[in-house]
């Protein structure tokens, strides 16, 4: 079987968490298959972490380099991926803006179509099946791809990262020539680098309950006690313009898998639902016991979330003090 | 400007999903088909900047079975001037829908081609950028953000934590997002004129398809969760299970 290419995310000479992930969704197919993983990266200049990739699973590091690849550059990266998948069996991406963008242009240059938002991958009979959610969550579909290269997106939180312990060789690998029709211009990054729903091992949202657009530095206390958490919204507040539409979840906003999701004041209409039914844990905040929210909720609590929330962000902020 | 709208007929999102007697597709029985909520952003793209320009072509493209002549109708009747019907007896895979409507806007001299950033129905994001490929047309997708000066687009979408500023010449391919624009609803004119409109009707097939579906489920239950306590009291309880049952935090 021919090997795995993980095309990997970086942003300001980092990689992004999701790498990782991409890696060791790679690496599982990889042992199914009794191949290789080689990682590609893009970059205009250094990238950190590239030795840890190695431990991630990968055989061999590539490393693109290319002035407009400081930013992303979907003609020059769609140009250099093509010119190498035909000797892969998969070639991985992650379901984030810039794959579900990048992902299709290949896909169109083998002729074939992607898997979106993949969460999970196996081997059957040498070919990749893979297991992605449509219809907004409410079904689950499997596939079995019939190209000689599959090209898939992963969920995000979705792969486990563990430690592979391989040497992780680098190689630096040239650029095609290409057209540049479309520019990346400019990212305009929020004053407060925010973490993003969608990536967050730990979404905190609140909804209408809040009451008020300023209550919601409740939930923001309550996420930064947690560290590493992201600010989820509801549809009714996003519209309602108390949150930007980047942090609504739902199924007119972000899916999220986090391994904890807390919502807040959330009714839990179906709509929300289908956006973060697959998180790992789920704890449920509301004054209404009969609220649809604890209908998926491992955890509840009924009760005034002006009451309940300072005080859990008093005892997980004294958690974690005590380490 | 001459532009074309892909629109794709779509399950209502609300409709519950009963899984057909194949194992691989949804049962239609008693489920309401709308047009899909992201193409919606597309066709109010098109009519609003025909309306701002004066002057111009807006057409709406969809590849489906008899049934989304009604589809076509709504953007008819929101203000789309002529529709067109790729005739088809099953959805196909991406790459094959890709191809189809691709071979239709080909011959249009399109200047831009507007779809929704993905269809609700099977959430797979890429038959804008997959026509685009095809045409060998600049493509942005997610847009939520969209200016065109003169023959320059500049467009925003947002990436996670970030908003990334993108430009392009026309013609383009440019994918909507929630945010671009608020989908007018069809007056009682509009619905009257948007029987007189001309939509033509192109039976197709398609090629091979790129992946086999082998079953269509379900999503598992969640195990029925529990009501740790009422009130601020409860907390530490929670905190306690978060920490050694769900190992969470
Ligand atoms: C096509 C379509 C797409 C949609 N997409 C989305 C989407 O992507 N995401 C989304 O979220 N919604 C979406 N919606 C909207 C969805 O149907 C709901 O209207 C929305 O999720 C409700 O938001 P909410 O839970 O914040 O508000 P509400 O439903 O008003 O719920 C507020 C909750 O707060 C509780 N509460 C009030 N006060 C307190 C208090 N002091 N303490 C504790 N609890 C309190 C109440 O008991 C209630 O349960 C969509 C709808 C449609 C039609
Ligand atoms: N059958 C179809 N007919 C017309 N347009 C389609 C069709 N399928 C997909 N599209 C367009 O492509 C976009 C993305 O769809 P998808 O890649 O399937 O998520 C949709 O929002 C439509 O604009």
């Amino acid at each position: 079987m021919s090997p795995m290419l993980c095309v990997l995310e970086q942003r300001d000479g980092t990689l992004r968490k999701v790498s990782h992930e991409i890696v060791a969704a790679g690496r599982k197919v990889a042992d199914a298959m009794s191949t290789t993983v080689d990682a590609l990266v893009f970059g205009h200049d250094d990238v950190e972490g590239l030795d840890a990739l190695g431990a991630c699973g990968a055989d061999r590091v590539l490393v693109a380099t290319h002035d407009t690849f400081r930013l992303y550059s979907p003609e020059g990266q769609t140009a250099t991926i093509a010119g190498l998948a035909a000797n892969y069996s998969t070639v991985l991406f992650a379901a984030t803006a810039t794959g579900k963008d990048l992902a299709p242009r290949v896909a169109a240059r083998l002729e074939t179509s992607c898997a979106t938002e993949v969460t999970d991958i196996t081997v059957a009979e040498g070919r990749v099946v893979v297991t992605r959610p449509v219809y907004a969550g409410r079904a689950i579909q499997q596939l079995r791809m019939m190209a000689s290269t599959a090209v898939l997106s992963i969920r995000p939180n979705t792969f486990p990262v563990t430690d592979a312990g391989r040497p992780g060789t680098l190689e630096s690998i040239p650029v095609p020539e290409f057209t540049a029709n479309v520019e990346v211009v400019e990212v305009k990054a929020p004053a407060e680098a925010a973490l993003d729903v969608g990536e967050a091992a730990i979404v905190v949202s609140g909804g209408r309950g809040l009451k008020e657009p300023e209550n919601f530095s409740l939930i923001e206390d309550l996420a930064d006690a947690f560290g590493q958490a992201a600010v989820g919204a509801s549809r009714a507040v996003v519209d309602a313009g108390w949150r930007d539409h980047s942090a609504q979840v739902g199924q007119t906003g972000k899916t999220v898998s986090p391994g904890l999701y807390v919502a807040v004041g959330i009714s839990g209409a179906i709509q929300h639902l289908a956006g973060m039914r697959t998180a790992k844990v789920i704890v449920a905040i509301n004054r209404d016991k009969d609220a649809p929210i604890f209908k998926v909720a491992d955890y509840g609590i009924v009760g005034d979330l002006f009451e309940v929330v300072p005080r859990l962000t008093a005892e997980v902020r004294k958690l974690r003090a005590e380490g | 400007m001459k532009i074309a709208v892909c629109l794709k007929r779509v399950p209502d999102t609300t409709a519950k999903v009963v899984i057909a007697d194949d194992g691989v597709s949804i049962d239609p029985t008693g489920v309401k088909f709308v047009p899909n909520p992201y193409d919606e952003y597309a066709i109010e793209e098109a009519i609003a900047r025909k309306t701002a320009a004066g002057e111009g072509e807006t057409v709406v493209v969809s590849l489906g079975t008899d049934a989304a002549q009604e589809t076509i109708r709504s953007a008819l009747a929101m203000g789309i001037d002529r529709g067109v019907l790729l005739q088809i007896a099953e959805h196909p895979d991406p790459a094959a829908a890709a191809a189809l409507l691709a071979d239709e806007l080909a011959t249009g001299g399109y200047d831009l081609i507007l779809m929704g950033k993905m269809a609700v129905d099977d959430s797979q994001h890429q038959v804008g950028p997959q026509v685009a490929e095809r045409l060998g047309m600049a493509c942005i997708t997610a847009v939520a953000h969209l200016k065109i000066d003169g023959g320059t687009v500049t467009a925003e979408r947002e990436i996670e934590g970030a908003v990334e500023v993108v430009r392009c010449g026309l013609p383009a391919v440019i994918t909507c997002d929630k945010g671009l624009n608020t989908p007018r609803l069809p007056a009682l004119k509009g619905i009257m004129a948007a029987k007189k409109k001309p939509l033509d009707i192109k039976p197709v097939t398609a090629g091979e398809s790129a992946f086999e579906v082998l079953s269509l489920t379900l999503p598992p239950d969640r195990p029925p969760g529990r009501i740790v306590g009422e009130g601020p009291d409860a907390v530490p309880e929670l905190v306690r299970l978060l920490r050694t049952e769900a190992k969470a935090i």
